[in-house]
């Protein structure tokens, strides 16, 4: 089953490389990925938790190195929105005028990388898949992006490549921190090991950090931001959804399922800067939206000030803020993959993304008006959407941790911060939205025509899922909050 | 006639040498890269023949006395060993491949009464470079480690220089000449200090003298020193990298890669043998750590940073060479402990060059070819490679890919390797250098594959290549994502492997006197 959903995307790849129809087996890909990731979901033994679906391929013996899928809650939610995503972005994919077949194998290139780093239990290919995305990410920035493509292109990749490589010195100084006889790249013996607490505290120190910075720099933790937004408004709608919705959400994964379990002590030691970051995240990041004058940027800004969420979620370190994290990781991939394949199908019907040259789309496009619409809803955080569940847990679970005695603890301050991001992200959505859907017509547009037909689905089906996960958040917690109560353990 | 002894392998690679050389003296025929495929399918030959060898008793004894080990202790046999014979034979297998493939070139730049005539020797000399290799690779004494390393640097000298119309390679051939005979220099200088002080040139018979040494330590460091010097010309590691550039740059493309492969794994190999023993004492370990931490740092500060500006992707590539020496380095001033980490440092090392050798061949091979038709090799002629032919573009992207350390290419495994070997010994700065530089190596790797995707192609012109060149490219294209992915051949190639001077002599261990330390 997670075999299915590692290597359709890889293989189908490499096929459509040696000539295979580019965009149905690209479609093919999605449709079986969204197939297997929802059925696995739905098969997965909620009695028994734990990591179901093993199956493992030693490579080398000696380092106990392995190919070894399994899941448990948490990587199956994670892969659910890996098929999901992959699935709309496939199918908003606008007619490719040159090299169809390199974009559509790039493009499945990421969704295996990020499938294949959520369902990897062994740190070797964890690690490794996720880089699977790099170079596919170049070269579609590259030769389909638009504006300053290159200058984004070389951005994205060299700052992703650097915390790349910290989090490998992260990852091999975690496995020497452990006592030898206990060396494993094993990540189900880990999570016990986790439980054990193996490592003496002051070794946690330094893979701590090590992580916390290769980590934070891929999930664009302030001040290593400044990456994601140029990307993301430059690349290609399907590539920007995959990137910001699936494969950023890869490093908070990286720290709910290594760093905070294994390294508790570490992450106390370093709690201060983490927390200062995350407001810098949600206040410095969340003041520069609110400056941002094009669509395309705004959106990138804003899906890196939502980490900081996230990255408070793991700072408080219990079960209701970590499963707040999670859920939120969930919601925000979808609702930011829903924004991006909006602007999109905007952009190609007009010239420019500017606020200066948008307005009253609302009413010749009352479609995409209308989930344009629930997408920022969701986005800033609007009861019945998930957006919304996670980010309550999140700051209960913050506000809750050591909240003894009569003063407030650094991490209700930084609380305190992050609540107004809330009030900060109100702004620049619903100011966005005015500017591009409401008032009067802009200037610029090339086509008037709405999103008809089969073009709607890809956006109805993350919304459905948006709103699913924000009625009944339940279901999806009762996968989520047993793993991260064992992670915790 | 299977198992055979090791040495039969150096002696049938020589054989054909000088077999090569009489029939092209006689051969009337104006198209001599027969010569170059007679040798291809000998070395094939020679290459399996590695798997069948029967193992070395002295040197898997350490029990054994001198006199029983083969040419009294000259040579050894051990894992390390025969995987740099390996190394060594399939490196001259692709750059004779490269060989074929540049003679138009060659010829151009080749005075002579016919188109082809005088280029004989050019498919001979590798030939003789490679026994150089292979005994380099098994040398265990100071003599015939100085024998085996000029048999390599002497045909290099001719090689680098072949193409007599062709003013840069000429001077290439001069800086290679002037600067190698100063290292070679340095060599012996270094080697007679030592010699003079313990008496030996056998390194095992070093490495159990010198924990009985009293006195200053210093002459030993410097003769030493003094080595280090002449093998850093030899794997190009800074600052002894000045002559890297220029050489590789006017030399003929199969020899500048020969050389940026060949030479660095044979330097290294010898770099590890005469370290070992040194590494060993405990009063001069610290010291020659903080000598080969040094160089390492340098290396790849200054390797890596230059590489940046490169238009020329020759030039790019000797900077690279330059880098990459430095995590080789990196590796090697990291022995030490090695409990529970990857296997050793030594495997890291003997990993890298292993991995390198795939990248480096692969790049330059897919430039003989590029430039064969574009008529030349700066970045600029490799815009739109990826519309003109998919199959180069997609080689070239793997080796850049592999030469940045990209996972599942067999580069990664080597950084890998590297880092945690140095992490293991609480290296910082020097593991800080090396995150540091891999990220510059991304942008000018990224620079070359940028060239080949994002732009457009000058002219349209389909690139035709040989059915042995697209096999070779092909191949080499699959190991790098093979070794990627499952290193276990290339590790489990290594796991017997026990320091050659791994012997214990007849004589009384004598408690090493409290010295003071010497600062």
């Amino acid at each position: 089953m997670l075999h299915l959903l590692v290597l359709t995307p890889i293989v189908l790849a490499i096929a459509i490389l040696l000539g295979a129809p580019a965009r149905k087996s690209a479609f093919a890909a999605g449709i079986i990925q969204f197939a297997a990731s929802l059925f696995a979901l739905l098969s997965y033994d909620r009695t028994k938790n734990g990591f179901q679906f093993a199956s493992q391929w030693t490579l080398v013996p000696e380092w106990d190195l392995k190919y070894f899928l399994a899941a448990d809650g948490l990587s199956l939610v994670m892969l659910l929105l890996t098929g999901i995503v992959t699935l709309a972005a496939v199918w908003v994919t606008p007619k490719i005028e040159k090299r169809e077949n390199l974009f559509y194998a790039c493009l499945l290139l990421i969704s295996g990388g990020a499938a294949g780093a959520f369902a990897s239990q062994d740190l070797f290919f964890f690690y490794a898949f996720h880089e699977l995305a790099l170079i596919p990410t170049f070269l579609l920035i590259g030769i389909w992006g638009s504006g300053e493509r290159h200058a984004a292109a070389w951005k994205i990749t060299i700052y992703l490549a650097l915390g790349s490589f910290v989090l490998l010195l992260g990852l091999i100084d975690l496995f020497q921190a452990l006592p030898i006889a206990h060396r494993t790249f094993d990540m189900v013996r880990l999570q016990e090991l986790a439980a054990a607490n193996v490592i003496p505290s002051d070794a946690q120190v330094r893979p701590f950090f090590l992580l916390l910075i290769g980590f934070g720099i891929l999930v664009s933790l302030f001040p290593f931001h400044s990456w994601a937004a140029p990307a993301y408004a430059s690349a290609p709608a399907p590539v920007a959804m995959l990137h910001a919705g699936v494969l950023k959400k890869f490093g908070l994964y990286g720290l709910i399922r290594l760093a905070v379990p294994l390294l508790p002590e570490g992450a106390l030691h370093w709690m201060h800067l983490l927390l200062i970051l995350l407001v810098g995240n949600i206040i410095y990041v969340g003041l520069v939206t609110i400056a941002q004058r094009k669509l395309d940027l705004m959106l990138g800004f804003s899906s890196v000030m939502h980490m900081g969420y996230i990255f408070l979620g793991i700072a408080s370190m219990n079960v209701i803020g970590l499963s707040g994290a999670a859920l939120l990781m969930f919601a925000h991939g979808l609702s930011i993959a829903a924004l991006f394949a909006m602007a999109g199908l905007i952009r190609q019907r007009q010239l420019s993304l500017s606020f200066d040259s948008l307005g009253g789309l609302a009413r010749p496009m009352p479609f995409l008006g209308v989930t344009f619409g629930f997408a920022a809803f969701a986005s800033l955080g609007l009861p019945g959407f998930a957006n919304f569940a996670g980010e309550v847990a999140i700051f209960f679970g913050a506000f809750k941790n050591s909240g003894t005695g009569l003063h407030f603890s650094t991490m209700q301050i930084a609380t305190f911060f992050a609540l107004w991001g809330v009030v900060i992200s109100a702004v620049y959505m619903l100011r966005s939205y005015r500017a591009v859907f409401l008032g009067e017509p802009g200037k610029s547009l090339a086509s008037w025509s709405d999103v008809t037909g089969t073009a709607r689905w890809p956006i109805l089906l993350l919304l459905g899922f948006l709103l699913l996960a924000g009625f009944v958040p339940s279901y999806f917690l009762a996968f989520i909050t047993p793993t991260i109560e064992a992670l915790l353990r | 006639m299977y198992p055979v002894a090791p040495i039969t392998l150096e002696i049938i690679v020589l054989v054909l040498g000088v077999i090569l050389l009489l029939a092209e003296s006689f051969s009337k025929s104006e198209d001599k890269s027969g010569l170059a495929r007679t040798g291809i399918f000998v070395l094939v030959w020679v290459f399996f023949l590695t798997f069948f060898t029967t193992s070395d008793p002295g040197a898997l004894d350490p029990a054994a006395s001198m006199e029983t080990r083969s040419f009294w202790g000259f040579y050894t046999a051990d894992a390390i060993a025969m995987f740099f014979k390996r190394i060594a034979l399939l490196t001259t297998i692709i750059v004779l491949v490269m060989s074929i493939e540049y003679r138009h070139v060659l010829a151009r730049f080749i005075p002579g009464v016919s188109p082809g005539a005088g280029t004989g020797e050019f498919y001979c000399l590798p030939i003789f470079t490679c026994a150089g290799l292979m005994f380099m690779a098994s040398a265990v004494d100071f003599v015939m480690i100085f024998v085996s390393l000029e048999l390599v640097t002497v045909s290099f000298y001719v090689l680098v220089a072949y193409m007599r119309r062709h003013t840069a390679s000429l001077e290439a051939g001069v800086k290679y000449l002037i600067l190698g005979a100063l290292s070679t220099g340095f060599l012996v200088y270094g080697i007679t200090w030592i010699f003079g002080i313990t008496g030996e040139t056998n390194l095992a018979l070093i490495g159990a003298k010198l924990p009985l040494l009293t006195g200053s330590t210093t002459p030993l460091l410097f003769g030493l020193m003094l080595i280090l010097v002449g093998l850093g010309f030899k794997v190009a590691a800074a600052p002894f990298q000045i002559w890297v550039p220029d050489v590789y740059q006017g030399a003929p493309t199969p020899v500048t890669a020969f050389l940026s492969v060949g030479s660095k794994a044979a330097g290294f190999i010898v770099l590890i043998r005469v370290l070992e023993p040194f590494l060993g004492a405990p009063l001069l370990a610290p010291k020659v750590g903080a000598a080969i931490g040094i160089l390492a740092g340098l290396s790849l500060v200054y390797g890596n940073l230059a590489a940046m500006p490169q238009d020329n992707l020759k030039r790019l590539l000797a900077y690279s060479s330059i880098g990459h020496a430095g995590y080789l380095l990196i590796a090697v001033a990291s022995v030490g402990n090695d409990q529970g980490s990857f296997g050793s440092a030594g495997v890291a090392v003997a990993f890298y060059l292993a991995a390198y050798l795939l990248m480096t061949l692969l790049s330059f091979l897919v430039m003989i070819v590029v430039a064969n038709h574009s008529r030349g090799d700066d970045i600029l002629h490799f815009n739109g490679l990826a519309k003109r032919s998919p199959f180069l573009a997609f080689g070239m992207l793997t080796a850049m890919l592999s030469l940045a350390g990209v996972p599942f290419t067999a580069g990664f495994i080597g950084k890998f390797l590297v880092f945690a070997a140095a992490l293991k010994q609480n290296h910082y700065i020097l593991v800080g250098l090396g995150v540091i530089t891999v990220a510059a190596g991304f942008y000018y790797y990224l620079r070359v594959i940028g060239a080949m995707y994002w732009q457009e192609p000058v002219d349209d012109t389909k690139i035709r290549m040989s059915f042995l060149t697209r096999l070779t490219i092909g191949g080499l294209t699959l190991a790098i994502f093979v070794f990627g992915v499952f290193p276990q051949p290339v590790l489990g190639m290594l796991d017997d492997h026990r320091p050659a001077t791994a012997i214990t002599l007849p004589i009384p261990q004598v408690p090493v006197p409290p010295a003071a330390p010497v600062y």
